[in-house]
């Protein structure tokens, strides 16, 4: 390329930042938000409180075993958007979802879907750790009993052990397995549900601001541990944290109003997003 | 596209602090622009005490490098800027270091000027100082005026005239080389010439990256090796 082609074919700033801040505006999401052979693909999604429409047309693929995080201010519908990916949403009073949400091709909304199978192949881990008053072996055991995954005790130790390792945490607890899954610090309660999620062996795992009751250690803990799981697993991750967004992810998709804006490669969202509003909020000029 | 401005972060101090490296990084570019003028004015009219003025001055022009490498420093660890900041930190970072080696040409220039001021004023040499220094004095100011105003389609313009001062650097290099083999005695002064002609070329090198790095800072495309 020579010097005078990077004039021409860039565009006016001036222009597109006066059609780009409108988000009223926006039809279409910038970057590239399908991709090939997807793991879950959504398609004009609208997700509704009620009257109030939370989520506008939005359409995205997940990649197998990516990890693709959604940012964007609060109230953008990131959360919304990921509770539609399981069927969360279901309990919500009121919420209504329409659009296709496909896993491997299957619409999972259709009638007749066993949910609680979902939500095994699409595990979640929620803001605040949350184990069950049990103690740290049957906070694991708990999942693979009910989906009838374990044949026998022994299969059932096997799993327990192979799930608290695969999250980090089978060193720091497998002298007191019978104590209390609450007992344990925040940070290795949040390891415990992830330990828990991925003991159902999911193909999916829906992480909704995991790290924002954590410090800086066990965040950087569950960090390495996304980067690990990503091998295995297909990984979806709503976070406040646009540094964490950098540090985990594959692709980043920016929500703004229930409106998904721009979806593109990380290192390029951090460097040359391509939309004004993407702009706008990883530079923190407005929250 | 994003359009390049300091202002409307969400933490005022934050504007502020980017505000305040803009300035700095253009006080720095002035002071390294005057630095050059005076260099080949003293070159011109072999005036040895505004030669060592240069001499002395350089340090100034060192000491805002390291000002501001500081501040961006800073930036980086409080702030941890993205997308057009972390651009626009990344390039000053850049750019200082050549507005740096801009001022160590210009104190070479200057040096070679205290030498020449000793040499009887023969005026061979100075038409091509002066040409050459004034093409460069421009290009360099040009490339400052677009930073000041983010302008891309001036910094791509004023990347173009490298190519001028490259072909008059090897014009004056052949006269040079003419004047040496008509007289041999002109060889010492020659030289002498012929490192300033030289460090001005390079300058012109450098106002290049600045022009470079004010496309990458608006536009995210890096341009540089592509010629």
């Amino acid at each position: 390329m020579t010097v005078a082609t990077v004039g021409k074919t860039a565009i006016d700033p001036k222009v597109s930042s006066k059609q780009n801040l409108e988000v009223d505006q926006v039809q279409a999401t910038v970057g590239s938000p399908l991709c090939e052979n997807p793991k879950m693909s959504m398609r004009d999604v609208n997700v509704f409180y009620g009257d109030k429409q939370a989520i506008h047309n939005v359409s995205i693929d997940i990649a197998k075993h990516e990890v693709i995080a959604m940012i964007g201010p609060s109230g953008c519908g990131k959360s919304t958007f990921l509770r539609a990916l399981n069927r969360m949403n279901d309990t919500v009073d009121g919420c209504r979802v329409e659009g296709e949400v496909q896993l491997d091709g299957e619409n999972i909304y259709q009638q007749h879907l066993d949910v609680v199978e979902l939500r095994a192949r699409v595990g979640m881990v929620f803001q605040k750790p949350n184990p069950f008053p049990k103690s740290i072996f049957e906070n694991i055991a708990y999942g693979p009993k009910i989906h009838g995954l374990a044949d026998s005790r022994v299969d059932l130790d096997e799993i327990v052990e192979s799930s608290l390792r695969r999250a980090g945490l089978w060193d720091e607890v497998k002298e007191r397995l019978h104590q209390p899954g609450t007992g344990l610090s925040g940070g290795q309660q949040q390891r415990l549900c992830i330990a828990r999620a991925i003991a159902v062996s999911p193909e999916v795992i829906l992480m909704d601001e995991p790290c924002s009751a954590l410090d800086p250690i066990a965040t950087a803990r569950i960090e390495e541990l996304i980067e690990e799981l990503s091998q295995n697993f297909t990984i979806a991750i709503v976070t406040h944290s646009m540094q964490q967004a950098a540090r985990v992810s594959n692709r980043t998709a920016y929500f703004h109003l229930g409106k998904l804006i721009e979806v593109n490669p990380t290192e390029q969202v951090f460097t040359m997003p391509e939309h004004q509003l993407t702009e706008a909020y990883i530079t923190g000029r407005f929250g | 596209m994003p359009k390049m401005s300091f202002e409307n972060h969400i933490t005022k101090q934050f504007d502020e602090d980017l505000e305040e490296i803009r300035t700095q990084l253009m006080e720095m570019g002035g002071k390294v622009e005057q630095q050059l003028q005076n260099a080949v004015q003293a070159v011109i009219k072999a005036d040895s005490s505004l030669a060592e003025e240069v001499i002395r001055e350089e340090r100034l022009v060192d000491e805002m490098e390291v000002d501001i490498d500081e501040a961006c420093i800073l930036i980086i660890a409080r702030r941890q800027p993205a997308a057009s900041d972390l651009r626009f930190i990344m390039m000053v970072t850049k750019a200082v270091n050549d507005l740096e080696r801009i001022g160590d040409e210009a104190k070479k220039i200057a040096n070679h000027a205290v030498i020449l001021s000793e040499h009887d004023s023969l005026s061979q040499g100075y038409k091509e100082v002066r040409h050459l220094g004034q093409s460069v004095t421009s290009m360099l100011a040009n490339a400052l005026d677009a930073f000041a105003r983010f302008d891309v389609d001036a910094a791509l313009k004023t990347l173009e005239e490298d190519v001028q001062i490259d072909l008059d650097y090897k014009t004056a290099l052949r006269e040079l080389v003419t004047y040496m083999m008509e007289d041999p005695r002109s060889i010492s002064r020659a030289i002498n010439i012929l490192w300033v002609v030289r460090s001005l070329e390079r300058i012109g090198d450098h106002a290049q990256n600045l022009c470079e790095q004010i496309v990458y800072v608006v536009k995210g495309k890096d341009i540089r090796h592509q010629s």
